[in-house]
């Protein structure tokens, strides 16, 4: 990281900046907190099943191969606040309550089709709520899958393409659609 | 404490530290060089320099407990998991916020020279005389043309990398071939020379990273890894580790002790000649003295100015150097954070291979020739073009494979640049010792009084709309131009507060860095400012010490000092 990929968060406009991330904005302040909910190991499960939803495995792995849940554990635990955890959280049970009350199942039991429809719906309520300057939990599992799966061995080295010592730059490279991007630039 | 004596001692081992040491030691002198922190030595200690950001639990970003742990480093980007450990521990080292003031120190060996942003830019005939020109402040007690022969031998030691563009305001220098642009950056900077008619370069950054070896430092050129701040095991960037350290040590004539916070500089006033240093260890609590003939006190701006404010207080209560009144005073910084990205339209059959250490340079181009803005002096750019990876915002895209397939491939390509502005020396701008906040030794700190005045704020404007405008005239689209606030010190270029000047009765130091009260202590980092400019600082440090050193050396072989 250095002061150029700092602009380039700042100028990314990805809608909402990393939550847990760093304190992009002079004289942000982060309360005190100390964790106060704890994940179960069928938390992590449930969370890894959306992941791979958002991030299936195709001719590459996917967000399982990446171990996304357990991933999400240590980072929602970790870096958000407690009111971010706490929203995380309750977003599980909420998730949970829509699979009941929706489908009449949970979320494990639900056939592929039901899980991505299901999935897409709340996508479209998150960039809803955000657009309209709110907040949805399911904008912090969709950030936590990508950040957690492009930023994992698997998906930077088999999904994206990493070259620990590159040794050269060439600035002008052809490039033809379908090659993958570089995991870091 | 017959063997506590050596030729000279060197207060703090970053860049100018380093350059100091290495020039003293060339030069046969027997030296001690004093660390306040740990050791790190080159390549065995770069414990992260392999790691890829998989390797971090967090992958690189801060935990709650760490921002807790670092309530200034968290206010801006460097607080990471990578270079965790390599900022100044903010409990055991306290400073006063009377104003808000962000202090970034790396208290180890090597000090920031292993933290730069490796900009290496000479300050131009125009800066340095300013102040005497607009009535600023007092008159640099050099020219270019004193600095000119050091930036040349600087330069070929530390490896620059650049470009030679024949630009007055900005002077060429001992370049190694530059890092490339990429194909982007080379046409949009076509595009800008066309549109103001040559009057506005975008040009390769200058940067301390070398795209040669140098064996006879034992230095490979840069692997284009991005990753500097972890340490490179190739010695690919300048830094007292790789460059100035072993050089130094190589004489045979160099003492270094890690460990050792320099308290006092000890001086005696019948000689009106510093004697020497009392040193605290800083593990075992140990107050030792040390002597020399002479001294370089380079501590880090702040910090070379503190040894001073707390020496010699029973002849000047403001400290050694005080008496002038200007000591701890004209605080300066670069003030950055305004700027502008925007997108490249096409260029999509177009990518680039590997990572580069540093991108794109704009030099000044303010209030240059007959130009009046309604502020003086000017600010530089420094960004970079590249294309978009995964965490571009896919907005038409919801869950699932035709997501990940097209966040796997690159997306546009993006322009941005940020504003590093030059900041005027204000009297009232100013650090001062608070005796009433201790540190983890019971040493007083440092208080901070500092903040942008009206010259900055107008500037601001400028630094923000041209970013926008010159972006446009590279054929940046949906371009989008901020201010995203700026506290004094973000720019981690803390310069002033120990200036040099003609006059003993209106500076600090002469023009080669003696304390007008002690002509044997010599200050040559950032402390010794008359004024910022607008480029980065440190290779004017690196030079202003060679500069020092030779001179001090010939004193002492005149007896003068």
């Amino acid at each position: 990281m250095n002061r150029r990929d700092l602009l380039k968060l700042i100028t990314a406009a990805t809608g909402t900046a990393l939550i847990g991330g760093n304190a992009l904005l002079a004289g942000c302040t982060t309360q005190n907190n100390k964790p106060q909910l704890s994940f179960t190991d069928e938390d992590v499960r449930l969370l890894d099943e959306v992941a791979e939803v958002i991030l299936p495995r195709t001719d590459t792995p996917g967000a399982k191969d990446a171990e996304v849940g357990a991933f999400m554990r240590v980072f929602v635990t970790d870096c958000y606040t407690a009111e971010e955890q706490a929203v995380f959280h309750a977003g599980l049970v909420q998730l949970r309550e829509r699979c009941q009350s929706e489908l009449g199942e949970n979320f494990m039991a639900l056939t592929g089709e039901q899980r991505q429809s299901l999935l897409q719906a709340l996508d479209a309520e998150a960039k809803a709520q955000v657009a309209a300057g709110g907040s949805h939990y399911f904008t912090m599992i969709k950030q936590l899958t990508l950040f957690g799966f492009f930023t994992s061995e698997v998906g930077g080295t088999q999904v994206l393409r990493h070259i620990a010592i590159p040794g050269r730059y060439e600035g002008c490279m052809p490039y033809e659609e379908g090659d993958r991007a570089w995991a870091t630039r | 404490m017959a063997n506590n004596h050596y030729d000279a001692i060197v207060v703090g081992s970053g860049i100018s530290g380093g350059w100091a040491a290495k020039e003293l030691t060339e030069k046969g002198l027997k030296v001690l060089l004093l660390e306040r922190g740990r050791n790190i030595e080159h390549v065995k200690d770069y414990k992260n320099a392999t790691k890829e950001v998989w390797d971090y639990p967090h992958r690189n970003r801060p935990t709650q407990q760490m921002k807790e742990d670092h309530p200034v480093l968290k206010r801006d980007f460097v607080l990471n998991e990578e270079t965790q450990g390599m900022w100044a521990n903010e409990q055991e080292n306290p400073y006063v916020e009377e104003k808000r003031f962000d202090w970034y120190r790396g208290y180890h060996v090597g000090g920031r020279s292993l933290l730069w942003g490796r900009h290496s830019y000479r300050l131009s005939p125009l800066d340095f005389t300013a102040n005497e020109r607009e009535g600023i402040a007092i008159d640099w007690p050099i020219r270019y043309e004193d600095m000119a022969p050091w930036y040349d031998y600087v330069e070929r030691f530390a490896g620059i990398s650049g470009t030679r563009e024949g630009l007055p305001h900005l002077p060429d220098g001992q370049f190694l071939p530059p890092i490339e642009l990429n194909c982007v950056e080379k046409d949009v900077a076509a595009r800008i020379k066309k549109s103001y008619g040559g009057k506005r370069h975008l040009i390769n950054a200058r940067v301390a990273n070398i795209t040669q070896p140098k064996p006879e430092q034992g230095r490979v050129n840069c692997q284009y890894r991005n990753k500097c701040w972890l340490g490179c095991p190739f010695g690919a960037y300048f830094s007292t580790q790789s460059s100035t350290l072993p050089a130094a040590m190589k004489t045979g004539n160099l003492t270094l002790r890690p460990f050792s916070i320099v308290s006092q500089v000890l001086y005696d006033k019948d000689k009106k000649r510093a004697r020497g240093v009392e040193v605290i260890d800083a593990e075992t609590n140990e107050t030792y003295e040390f002597t020399a003939d002479i001294i370089f006190l380079n501590a880090s701006s702040f910090n070379s100015t503190w040894i001073l404010m707390n020496s010699a207080t029973d002849i000047w209560p403001g400290g050694l150097g005080s008496s002038s009144g200007e000591l701890g005073h004209n605080v300066m910084d670069h003030h950055f954070r305004c700027g502008a990205g925007g997108e490249i339209e096409g260029y999509m059959d177009k990518y680039y291979f590997g990572r580069r250490p540093a991108g794109f340079y704009i030099p000044r181009f303010r209030n240059l020739g007959d130009e009046r803005r309604n502020y003086v002096r000017g600010f530089g750019y420094q960004g970079s073009a590249s294309r978009q990876g995964w965490d571009r915002n896919v907005a038409e895209l919801g869950v699932g494979a035709e997501l990940k397939q097209s966040l796997s491939e690159p997306g546009k390509w993006t322009i941005g640049m940020t504003a590093f502005g030059e900041m005027l020396p204000h009297h009232d701008n100013r650090i001062y010792l608070d005796s009433k906040v201790k540190d983890k030794w019971g040493l007083p700190v440092l208080a901070m009084n500092v903040e942008i005045r009206q010259n900055e704020i107008d500037m601001r404007k400028d630094m923000t709309q041209d970013a926008i405008e010159i972006l446009e005239a590279g054929g940046a689209t949906n371009v989008s131009g901020s201010d995203w606030g700026y506290s004094p010190g973000m720019g981690i270029h803390e310069m002033g507060t120990a200036r040099m000047g003609r006059d003993p009765k209106t500076s600090v130091l002469n023009g080669f860095n003696q304390v007008w009260d002690a002509p044997n202590v010599f200050v040559t980092d950032g402390a010794c400012m008359t004024s910022a400019s607008c480029v980065n600082p440190s290779l004017t440090y690196m030079a202003l010490t060679a500069r020092a050193v030779d001179h001090a050396v010939k004193e002492l072989q005149k007896r003068n000092l």
